[in-house]
């Protein structure tokens, strides 16, 4: 039921998130902080309380009714994600507890079998930590190196030299889809070709991306993209890997435990198929069905719809900031979705972020767990603010007039 | 004056300021006159680092008393440096040891003490107390 309408009722859309009412301060709330979690629509909240209320049952183990239930609503949810991605087969979903374990999970298994002393794994100038320390942890666990595809002064990947660093032995190529530091939308198609010419496999951090824009992995043909539930409306401690069937089989088991397993005896353990194999341990099944109850009310609303409302609000963001006196935009990219990342004048992003929530206005400061990024730009860190759909341009000019009393109290 | 009774002299002057934004007003005044630190303290072994906002800080001891400077990055976390500095100075270990800071939670900054904040404050009233320490074990071995 995907609706084609241009743009969102945003005022209709905000009844969905009560906690949008919140008051902070005795000011109404104005989130801007949904790049590090986004809020949780009414039927999220509802479908984790129905599991709970009416199905709670440990999945794929019990023969009794309520465990048959739990699997079915646990199991659809799986195929509402490959659904919402354009995943082949449900199969190549798995379970995790976010992007951050998601990237651990290919880091940790890639690396057993495929990297050696003397092979490279190359990721971006603008990953976050999450993309960045697995690999490092991996390289040094193998005698391998970690390169980097160098970003220039407006927050863009310089893919020049790109062809010449594949030729070096890299095994992988691990890179955000957006950047939660500037909001830059990489170049994902150009880098997964450039990397498929060389016969080495690309996994996308998709966490800054599937909440703004239709992502299929198809039509990208990614080989891996990992993302987190909770940054796209559904719960926290939540989230999914993708991988093409051929690599996932390919891959050795990340975590042993219940599940994952067909046999086990004390000589010898045969693995379960996919996507169990990588899924040790009684999962978090409410957490599958709260993902899948936003994936749902997504699709209700509709992603062209989500887009271009966000799109709208981001133009007019960017309009209504760059009008302040002082303000500078840290990442120029004209490619962007969600994010704006800035600093005014001398002031201290602590600073503002604290005079900023005084007066109810909820964004993020410091380095944004990118630190390679604030070291190219020789900052301490940047004032993020971050749009969702139910963000409106009446909030914009709060902000705006946030930063004015900001600049007036630390000027 | 005791650092009890400075605490109180602060929770005073905070009684007069009205509303949230007084409150920051003045905290920022104290961050921007807090004396300059000797750059020559302002060095790496002095840092505490906090997620956010930085904080130098060099103590000395002399004549029974340890005495601090400080500097820090951001400016309301320089204004709240310089009152825990007002507070603690010029005390003795004992006295900075024994201290409850409960001023900064009395005019509403506690959030300043969050570990979550990790501004580096509340790492710098722990390094204050690891100095007060170290002096006291010193002073008892001459």
């Amino acid at each position: 039921m995907i609706k084609d309408s241009t743009v969102l009722d945003v005022e209709k859309v905000r009844k969905d998130f009560p906690i949008l009412d919140t008051l902070v301060f005795g000011h109404p709330l104005v989130y801007l902080d949904n790049a590090a979690t986004t809020q949780k629509p009414e039927a999220v909240l509802q479908a984790m309380n129905e599991y709970y209320h009416t199905i709670n049952s440990n999945v794929h183990r019990g023969v009794h009714h309520l465990s048959q239930l739990a699997t079915d609503a646990y199991e659809l949810a799986r195929k509402k994600i490959a659904e919402y991605i354009g995943a082949r087969y449900a199969h190549e979903i798995i379970y995790t507890r976010g992007t951050t374990e998601s990237i651990n999970l290919v880091a940790a298994s890639f690396s057993k079998k495929f990297l050696k002393a003397g092979d490279s794994i190359l990721v971006s100038g603008m990953e976050h930590h999450s993309n960045i320390v697995p690999w490092q942890m991996a390289c040094e666990d193998r005698g391998a190196t970690l390169k980097v595809i160098p970003i220039d002064a407006n927050g863009e990947l310089v893919l020049d030299g790109l062809d010449k660093l594949l030729s070096e032995g890299v095994k992988l190529v691990s890179v955000n889809y957006v950047s939660n530091a500037l909001g830059t939308i990489n170049p994902v198609r150009e880098i997964i070709r450039a990397a498929h010419r060389h016969g080495i496999p690309v996994l996308l951090d998709a966490a800054q991306a599937v909440q703004h824009m239709e992502v299929d992995v198809q039509e990208l043909d990614v080989d891996f993209l990992a993302f987190s539930s909770h940054k796209i409306y559904g719960p926290t401690g939540f989230g999914v890997l993708y991988g093409k069937e051929k690599w996932l089989n390919e891959l050795p088991p990340y975590q042993g435990g219940g599940e994952m397993i067909k046999t086990v005896s004390f000589e010898k353990t045969t693995y379960n198929d996919l996507p169990y194999k990588f899924e040790a341990g009684t999962p978090d099944m409410a957490g599958a069905i709260g993902l899948g109850a936003a994936l749902d009310y997504i699709q209700t609303l509709g992603l062209p719809a989500i887009r271009q409302t966000e799109h709208n609000l981001m133009a007019y963001a960017l309009d209504t900031l760059q009008e302040i006196e002082g303000l500078r935009m840290i990442g120029s990219s004209v490619n962007r979705a969600g994010v704006l990342s800035f600093l005014v004048g001398d002031i201290h992003p602590f600073d503002m972020g604290e005079i900023l929530d005084k007066q109810g206005i909820a964004v993020r400061t410091g380095h944004h767990c990118a630190q390679p990024i604030m070291d190219l730009y020789c900052i301490p860190g940047t004032v993020r603010a971050s749009l969702a759909f139910y963000n409106t341009p009446a909030e914009i000019d709060r902000l705006a007039a946030g930063i004015r009393k900001a600049m007036k109290l630390l000027g | 004056m005791t650092i009890k009774e400075k605490q109180d002299e602060i929770i005073g002057d905070f009684e007069f300021l009205g509303n949230w934004d007084d409150k920051y007003e003045y905290i920022i005044s104290l961050g921007k006159e807090l004396a300059p630190m000797d750059p020559a303290y302002k060095i790496d072994e002095n840092l505490i680092r906090g997620c956010q906002s930085r904080v130098w800080m060099h103590p000395e001891y002399k004549d029974g008393v340890i005495t601090f400077t400080a500097d820090s990055d951001a400016v309301i976390t320089k204004g709240l440096v310089s009152l825990v500095i007002s507070v603690l100075s010029g005390h003795s270990p004992k006295e900075i040891i024994d201290a409850d800071l409960y001023f900064i939670d009395a005019i509403g900054l506690s959030s300043h003490l969050s570990p979550t904040r990790s501004n580096g404050l509340l790492s710098m009233v722990k390094q204050i107390k690891m100095y007060a320490l170290a002096y006291q074990a010193k002073s008892l071995q001459s």
